[in-house]
Order: structure tokens, then C-alpha cells, then sequence
């Protein structure tokens, strides 16, 4: 195999984008990207899109040939390959581009990651999303995934003994992160009465516990290593990518409050790039809604089984902390649409990487992680990138 | 839904007709038609399940899908099905009463209506035993 470096970055900025199109949108972050590799379209290979739902969103399927016709490369007949796994759609198109390049099949490729959520009304996009789910077996019952996310919360609160205010905690820390990022839906901190005073949703969540429903797109252009720098001056290697499933109903899983899948992919992922928790420098985790990002630090070895909660109240996963998470302000506060969020991961990676993160830079950042997940916790990606 | 959808469905949820596995003696519910264990070596058959149950984790559902809205806030749990399978359920009880480790038995509801002029999709809740 062969190894792979990321050598372009672009992404919209997130929010309710009433004025512009599902098109509009990717066409935008490909430019960026390609701009961003100073990289002529003719170059590219290939493309691999993580889209969710377009045909439940903007009745739209065979999106791979609408992208590959309105980003200008259906003229040339490139292959392009839409990739879907629920909210965790970019992680795997990311994923199926690395293993292109590194096949030695392709040469330059575009990951890119697209959602456009609010041309329908909210009810029809959270039935949408309800599919990311077991249809017939939770959603026909009556589980929302917010229902979904405050089991998990529940029966962690039970076992661990976290409290209210440390899980609060999850979004006043994305929050402040998303204040710093020109690309975040929330741009605005807040505080733990702002979480604590939200709508209840489904106990214990509240409307500050969960992610928005958000337009965006996301696309990295990746070419093999020791090509990279043809293009760019600062390369990020592709150190590890790995994926792994579990049952689709939360019902069916080992343990509630425990992603196994993730466990399988961090371990998967730490053993290919030969690394521990201990030389990742930041993470991007999946927190659709914010218990979910305690879990997924625990199941990436960063804290203990049932810890999460304290290390996040003790400011460890801040700007600054032993190990920041969510850096972009996460999918709480820079916002979820829904098949970009695992490019924006990268993106947000790359930009660490590469030092250009602004007021949310990490100093000496040398190697960072990605964490996606699809539905709650059926599919998870997981990605581990660092500086040449 | 379609008629077809739901009503092919309608033994396992009206009756908890789930499946097991006659090589491995686990149970399945929801059904499963291919043990995940035994694999090709299995032999999964229907089996009528007692509906008897522990509230495992449990979460009160104050926003609900527009199918689900008026029923109110409304207790959807996880429960360990005596036989040992977990399932999503609501429960009917008032939403304070509900706890994790309280025992349930199956009953017999209208789940939700598939607009005005829909179908109405009965199956099984449970309700403190």
C-alpha cells in the first residue's frame, strides 16, 4: 500500500443556508479545495461524496453523477462514487478515497462530504434522520435519536454517577470552541444555565445537548505522499484509517453506554499507525448529541469507562486541556449536516496540522483524530492524520 | 407505511411471536431468520415470548414525531425480555413512575396512526407489572 496525504481543504460555512442550493454548496467547497491545492480540475481521478439523504431531503438520488456533472468533471468521465452510512457518510467516502490512493487504482481524489437538511420541514427531516436507525423495530415504536442518545444517557448517569451539569458542560466547551471558527453555525458561547434552562427534549436531554440540524459542505483532495508536495508545502500523512459496525438497534448492543464499535476502530486505527491515545495532540469526535461525546472519549482510550464527565468539568478536553476535543466546536456548535460532518472532521484536522487554526490553534500540534459515527453507534469511522 | 409493510409484521407485533435458535437455545426478538452465532449451523424457529420484562434504561419523550404527538410525553424504554433479548418499547405508566430494574409485562396498544386516513398501527407496549 501506499501512503496518503491530504493536500487540499475546503468547506462552507455551516448554518440554515436558505439561499443556497444543495449544488451551490458542494460546488463551492470543491473549488475551495482544489484552490487550496492550487490544482486544476483536470487532475482529479476520482470522487468519493458522503451523502446521507438527499432523496428523503431535496428528492435527489444519484448524487455521485450530479456532483461529478455540476462540479465540471462529467465532461472527462471520472469515476464518482456517492458513499452512505448514515451521519457517518464523509468518514467512509474519506475512508474509500484513502484506500483509492492507496491501492495505487487512483492518484488525486476527492473526498468530499454534503448535506442540505432544511429544504424540507424540521418534522420530515428528523424522520429522515430516524432512519439512520432500526425503522421497524425503534423508530416504528416511537424512538426519536434524541430518545436514542438519552437512553445512552440515562443508563451512563446510572452506572457512573455523572451529573447534569457535567454533561452541560460538553456544549458550553463546543460552544466556545464554535465561537472561534468562521465556519461554526453558533458562533456565541454560552453558559451551563443556557444548557440547563433549554427545552427538555427527551430527560435528561435538552435542546442544548443535541446538534442542529444544518446545510454544508466539506471536500479534501488526497494524492499519494510522495506526490504531495507537487502540490503543497505542508502535506498531512493519512496515518491510519479503519471502520467498523455493530447492530444497528441500540437495543441489540453489548453494553448501552458503550460504542463497541468505536473501541474497534480506535484500536484498529492505533495499531496501523503504531501510536496510543498519548500522541494524539486533539480529536474531532461525533457528538450529535453531548453524551455522546463523553462515550466516545472513553471508547478512544483518551479517559476511563465512566471518568468522561469529571475530565470534561476539570476543563481536560478544552482549548488548552490534556487533550482538546472538538476543536471546530464539534457538531454541537459548529453544526451537523449530517454526510459532510466526517470531512469537516478532517478539514478541521488538517487545519491544526497545518497551524492555520486561528484563535483555536494548537500549539505544536504534531498528529491528530477523527471519529464519526452513523446512527448510534452501527458505523464508526475513524481516522488518524499528522504532520510530514 | 404501506398496508403490506405493517401487515406482514402483525404476528410479531401484536403477539411477540420472536424467533430462537434450536442449536444455540438464544432467543430473538425482534426476530432474527439467521443466527448470529451458529451462523449456517443454526436452526431458528418462531417462538412465542412470555412478555415479561426489566426496564433496562428508559428516557420521557417530550418531543415527539408528528405520528406520536398526541399522545403527550410519553416513557420509551429498553427491556430485557425474560428470555434474554433486549427491545425498544414504550411503557405505560406515568412518566415519574418509570425506573430502571422495574419489572414489565406486554400489553396490547394502538402504537400510532399513519395520518387521517392511514392505517392504525396497533402492536405491544408494556406496563409495570
Amino acid at each position: 500500500m501506499r501512503d496518503v496525504a491530504v493536500i487540499g481543504i475546503g468547506c462552507t460555512r455551516f448554518g440554515e443556508k436558505w439561499s443556497e442550493s444543495f449544488r451551490d454548496m458542494f460546488v463551492e467547497a470543491g473549488a475551495l479545495a482544489l484552490e487550496d491545492a492550487q490544482l486544476s480540475g483536470e487532475k482529479i481521478d476520482a470522487m468519493y461524496v458522503g451523502n446521507m439523504s438527499a432523496g428523503r431531503f431535496i428528492e435527489q438520488e444519484h448524487i455521485g453523477a450530479l456532483i461529478a456533472d455540476y462540479a465540471g468533471m462529467a465532461t472527462r468521465h471520472i469515476p464518482s462514487t456517492r458513499v452512505e452510512a448514515a451521519c457517518a457518510s464523509g468518514g467512509l467516502a474519506f475512508r474509500q478515497a484513502v484506500i483509492a490512493v492507496a491501492s495505487g487504482m487512483e492518484d488525486i481524489v476527492v473526498a468530499a462530504g454534503v448535506e442540505k437538511m432544511t429544504d424540507v420541514e424540521p418534522g420530515a427531516s428528523t424522520d429522515a434522520l430516524t432512519g439512520a436507525a432500526d425503522r421497524e423495530w425503534e423508530g416504528f415504536v416511537g424512538a426519536t435519536f434524541p430518545g436514542l442518545y438519552a437512553m445512552i444517557a440515562k443508563d451512563y448517569m446510572h452506572k457512573y454517577g455523572m451529573t447534569r451539569e457535567q454533561l452541560a458542560q460538553v456544549a458550553v466547551k463546543n460552544h466556545y470552541n464554535g465561537a472561534r471558527n468562521p465556519i461554526a453555525q453558533f458562533q456565541q458561547e454560552i453558559t451551563l444555565d443556557t444548557v440547563l434552562r433549554s427545552t427538555m427534549v427527551a430527560e435528561p436531554l435538552r435542546l442544548f445537548d443535541c446538534s442542529p440540524i444544518t446545510d454544508g459542505a466539506a471536500a479534501v483532495i488526497l494524492a499519494p505522499l510522495d506526490r504531495a508536495r507537487e502540490f503543497t508545502d505542508t502535506p498531512i500523512k493519512v496515518l491510519a484509517t479503519a471502520q467498523a459496525s455493530d447492530s444497528i438497534a441500540l437495543h441489540d448492543r453489548r453494553d448501552i453506554s458503550t460504542m463497541d464499535a468505536t473501541v474497534a476502530a480506535g484500536q484498529r486505527a492505533f495499531k496501523m499507525a503504531k501510536l496510543t491515545h498519548k500522541d494524539i495532540n486533539m480529536v474531532e469526535v461525533h457528538d450529535c448529541f453531548s453524551i455522546a461525546e463523553l462515550c466516545a472519549i472513553e471508547d478512544l482510550g483518551f479517559c476511563k469507562k465512566g471518568t468522561a464527565g469529571k475530565f470534561t468539568a476539570d476543563d481536560e478536553t478544552a482549548l488548552g486541556g490534556k487533550i482538546p476535543v472538538n476543536t471546530s466546536g464539534g457538531l454541537k456548535a459548529c453544526g451537523h449536516p449530517v454526510g459532510a460532518t466526517g470531512i469537516k472532521q478532517v478539514y478541521e484536522i488538517v487545519q491544526q496540522l497545518r497551524g492555520t487554526a486561528g484563535k483555536r490553534q494548537i500549539d505544536g500540534a504534531k498528529i491528530g483524530m477523527t471519529q464519526n459515527v452513523g446512527g448510534t453507534g452501527a458505523t464508526v469511522a475513524v481516522h488518524i492524520l499528522g504532520r510530514v | 407505511m404501506s398496508v403490506a409493510r405493517f401487515w406482514r409484521k402483525i404476528p410479531q407485533r401484536y403477539n411477540l411471536i420472536g424467533t430462537k435458535c434450536e442449536t444455540c437455545k438464544r432467543h430473538f426478538f425482534p426476530p432474527r431468520t439467521f443466527c448470529p452465532d451458529c451462523r449456517r449451523e443454526g436452526k431458528v424457529v418462531d417462538h412465542k415470548f412470555s412478555g415479561k420484562g426489566t426496564i433496562v434504561t428508559y428516557t420521557i419523550i417530550q418531543t415527539a414525531p408528528d405520528q406520536f404527538a398526541s399522545h403527550g410525553p410519553y416513557v420509551l424504554a429498553i427491556i430485557k425480555l425474560d428470555e434474554g433479548p433486549q427491545m425498544t418499547t414504550q411503557i405505560v405508566c406515568d412518566p415519574s413512575e418509570a425506573k430502571i430494574g422495574m419489572r414489565v409485562k406486554s400489553i396490547f396498544r394502538r402504537i400510532a396512526t399513519d395520518g387521517e386516513s392511514g392505517i392504525i398501527h396497533y402492536g405491544t407496549k408494556f406496563a409495570p407489572e
